[in-house]
């Protein structure tokens, strides 16, 4: 029970953390979001690269995979660990099978949306 | 004739007058809060789907949570309640996961106008496209990195 309540905090503590983060580039400096989630995404890239953000995924769960980071060190990951089974067609295809599920449902989902839902004029 | 300076000068002076400025303190902490509070509900589902099936691998429940807040976050963007969401949470709500799915879908339904093809299809990823396109190149550069390392 204790176990899980620590697991918890630390979720709050690094998914928080690394939200404020991003929030203090917005406020401090004139980056658009969209480039905030590519620096984010890239940073995530390169610590998956180096395999040092795998200790935090270890240490902190969803507060590390959710953020952007973690979609850019399960990309970095997927291509690893295929490489290492595959060769060079892993190093191709392992990225996007790792992340395949969440890119696929999102543009499947919106797709199937967008069908039946119709922008609405905004009123304030 | 118009002085160009001092008109643009003082139009600028007047955009910063006009443009909210919510302490910045607590816009940080808004954005602390909804973003531990997606990655709390993340953790939960993660909890519940491994309390069913205790074998599954980090790498496979990462997806599956990613895929539960992608579901949600594009069910609350069609009711049209994400807006509110977003407003509050700033960073909180963009950073997560939720951010790239309601970019897509947002776009998807704004641009519905436009057509099946030039509408949907192109412009769902007005957005989300940068994301894909710079995180496929960045796990293929790290892909063949270290296809050669290997070699060596």
């Amino acid at each position: 029970m204790l176990e899980a309540l620590l697991m918890y905090l630390k979720v709050i503590f690094v998914g928080g953390t690394i939200c404020m983060l991003a929030q203090l580039i917005v406020i401090r400096t004139k980056i658009t979001p969209a480039r905030i989630l590519v620096i984010f995404l890239m940073v995530g890239a390169i610590l998956g690269g180096f395999g040092l953000y795998n200790y935090v995924v270890d240490w902190a769960g969803a507060g590390a995979t959710l953020p952007i980071i973690g979609f850019g060190n399960a990309l970095a990951n997927g291509a690893i660990s295929a490489a290492k089974t595959d060769g060079f067609f892993g190093a191709l295809s392992g990225g996007l099978i790792a992340t395949s599920a969440g890119i696929a449902i999102s543009i499947g989902f919106s797709y199937l949306v967008s069908f039946f839902v119709s922008s609405r004029t905004k009123k304030d | 004739m118009i002085d160009k300076q001092a008109r643009n000068e003082e139009y600028i002076a007047y955009v910063e007058k006009k443009s909210p400025k919510a302490g910045w303190a607590i816009s940080l902490f808004h954005a602390f809060l909804m973003g531990a509070t997606i990655c709390c509900l993340g953790q939960m589902f993660s909890d519940i789907i491994r309390s069913f099936f205790p074998m599954l691998d980090l790498l496979t429940l990462g997806s599956w949570i990613n895929v539960i807040v992608i579901t949600l976050t594009i069910l609350l963007t069609a009711f049209g309640c994400f807006d509110r969401i977003a407003k509050f949470g700033g960073a909180g709500t963009f950073i997560p996961i939720s951010g790239f799915a309601n970019s897509i879908a947002s776009c998807a339904i704004e641009f519905k106008k436009e057509g099946l093809v030039f509408g949907v299809g192109a412009k769902m990823f007005y957005v989300a496209g940068p994301v894909l396109v710079n995180g496929v190149a960045y796990s293929l550069i790290v892909g063949i990195v270290y296809f050669i390392i290997g070699l060596l």
